[in-house]
């Protein structure tokens, strides 16, 4: 089936959005129930795309991006897949040879994501230098170039996918070795130390070093969750704070600040 | 009470949650939600700092590192808001104060957001949705996008509230030490919250196999001499709750052997190793390339 040019610039909007909501995950556009929806909207294949976004979604509904790892790529697969589909013209009956393709583009919409991640990281240096001058307006451009880049990152597949066709999209999937997938995903568990050493870089004193050791080995319990480990914390940081002010002695008392620290989980709650 | 004399009013605060929509935006492998933290406090900081080295420091401690449950994000804006609106208005608050705030509360909020929006509400509402359109109901997709965006933005806008409020009590007792001890305990759960997610987060695993043992012939499921049927199933899990083994072998493999110390090590020592670098000036871009490269190379080498 070939589409008209207003077809296939909304269908490169839509793909542009799906990109910014892979990693914004706010809206959620890039949920395939919503993305193969849309594109069967503009492109008059509203029926076999919803059915294909349903079952996506399905598969889906899984995925998550959990603290620095990133999951499969609902976005490039519901968007190249949902092409796929209407570029094939088979209606119904192409959707399960649509999604047999969506699941590998999910894998390998993954590189794509870790290429943009690290690409943000230049990102956020230029931003360190507007910083720096105190120039709000460079920081606002830069996130929103920032964005622009997950936009592109579905947006330029797609438009791939309409020029060549579908085939070559399987060819070159079938390419992609698989060594070179799953390394990088081991090197994205391994980039994550650096976040963290920063931080701590920047946190740690003498004083507060056995907090750290206390954390990593409560971690090794898996049945903690970490909002357990989160009381655990404050509760000892609210231990180790009564008693070194007891050693100090009742230095704190004076200004009657008592009345409103007696409670606070309770003055919070009363007052909202 | 400090005398405030610029303080932010709710059209700042919504301004704020509206640009935290686009959180993520610059997420990346160095300090992840840092450039969208700094962007969704700019309405705020532009109001509060009008000198140009006061706007300059605020905006380099908001670009440090920074990662939470995306929706969770709201409430540490909150208290931030409260903090920098504190701090404009001339309270002692230093930097270590409202960068240790914003790391105590973002490992176990992020342990919050995850089981409730990724594998609660999004699973029920996805499921209902998909559901529906794989019926070819058109209502699959808006019951989707309606009920999610409304969660989320209820969501988001009164936590970031409730930061706001719980945020400036803090700050309103300003005698005795009831600061200076906050910086101190938010310190404490920062490192506290810094260690569990060095165990939990940066995963290292060695694949190699260090031994495989034939295991003695009464430490293992024979699985030719069991019943046939649903009757040989249950004789099998009743042996392997007595302990028994799935298989005839042993097999350890280096990781194994590692977690026998304590799970974790190996991301320890990889953190505290890019805690020397970090501190030989070595460039964070640089470390993370390597690392890339170390997990293909190791992966390929199968020690990984």
């Amino acid at each position: 089936m070939q589409l008209n040019l207003i077809q296939i610039i909304l269908v490169l909007i839509i793909a542009f959005l799906a990109g910014m909501e892979g990693i914004l995950d706010q809206f959620h556009f890039h949920q395939p129930v919503i993305a193969c929806t849309l594109i069967g909207l503009v492109t008059n294949n509203l029926m076999p795309c919803l059915i294909l976004g349903g079952t996506l979604e399905m598969i889906a509904l899984g995925w998550a991006n959990i603290g620095a790892a990133v999951a499969p790529d609902a976005a490039l697969a519901s968007v190249a897949s949902a092409i796929i589909l209407v570029l094939g013209g088979q209606g119904r009956a192409g959707i399960s040879s649509a999604i047999a393709i969506a699941v590998p583009l999910a894998v390998a919409g993954l590189l794509l994501t870790i290429l943009v991640r690290t690409l943000a990281t230049g990102i956020v240096h230029i931003m360190d230098a507007a910083a720096k001058e105190g120039n709000f307006k460079k920081i606002d451009f830069w996130q929103i170039v920032a964005i622009c880049m997950q936009g592109l990152r579905i947006a330029i597949p797609a438009g791939l996918i309409l020029i060549i066709g579908p085939k070559p999209v399987k060819e070159f999937l079938g390419l992609m070795p698989s060594w070179l997938t799953d390394g990088l995903s081991i090197g994205g568990g391994l980039v994550v130390a650096v976040g963290y050493a920063m931080v701590i870089n920047m946190m740690a004193s003498r004083e507060v070093w056995p907090f750290f050791a206390i954390g990593f080995v409560l971690a090794t319990i898996q049945d903690l969750t970490l909002i357990g480990l989160g009381a655990i914390g404050l509760s000892l940081a609210l231990l180790y704070l009564a008693l070194s002010n007891n050693n100090n002695g009742n230095s704190d008392d004076h200004g009657g600040g008592h009345a409103n620290i007696g409670d606070p989980v309770g003055d919070i709650i009363d007052d909202y | 009470m400090v005398d405030k004399k610029i303080a932010l009013t709710k059209k700042d605060r919504l301004a704020v949650w509206w640009r935290s929509n686009f959180l993520q935006g610059s997420w990346n492998y160095e300090r992840m939600q840092n450039g969208g933290f700094a962007f969704s406090l700019i309405p705020a900081l532009k109001k509060l700092y009008s000198k140009k080295e006061d706007r300059a420091s605020a905006l380099k401690r908001h670009l440090e590192f920074f990662n939470t449950h995306p929706y969770l994000a709201s409430p540490v804006l909150g208290v931030t808001l409260a903090l920098e609106e504190d701090k404009a208005n001339g309270a002692p608050i230093d930097e270590v104060t409202i960068q240790g705030v914003k790391v105590g509360m973002m490992g176990p909020f992020a342990g919050i957001g995850d089981p409730v929006f990724w594998f609660t509400v999004k699973p029920i509402v996805g499921g209902l949705a998909a559901s529906l359109a794989m019926a070819g109901n058109i209502m699959g997709p808006i019951i989707y996008f309606v009920v999610w965006n409304l969660i989320r933005i209820m969501f988001m806008w009164y936590t970031q509230e409730l930061g706001y409020k719980a945020g400036s009590k803090i700050t309103d007792n300003l005698s005795g030490n009831l600061l200076q001890n906050i910086t101190k305990g938010a310190s404490i759960m920062g490192m506290f919250i810094l260690g569990s997610l060095v165990n939990r987060w940066v995963t290292v695993k060695f694949t190699p196999v260090v031994s495989n043992v034939k295991l003695d012939g009464k430490a293992y499921i024979h699985w030719d001499q069991l019943a046939h049927g649903a009757k040989g199933i249950q004789q099998a899990l009743l042996q392997q709750k007595a302990g028994l083994s799935l298989t005839a072998h042993k097999v350890t493999t280096l990781q194994d052997n590692l977690d026998l110390l304590i799970p974790g090590l190996a991301g320890l020592l990889l953190t505290l190793f890019c805690m020397w670098l970090l501190k030989k000036k070595v460039s964070p871009i640089i470390i993370i390339l390597g690392l890339f490269v170390v997990g293909v190379v190791l992966h390929v080498l199968h020690v990984m």
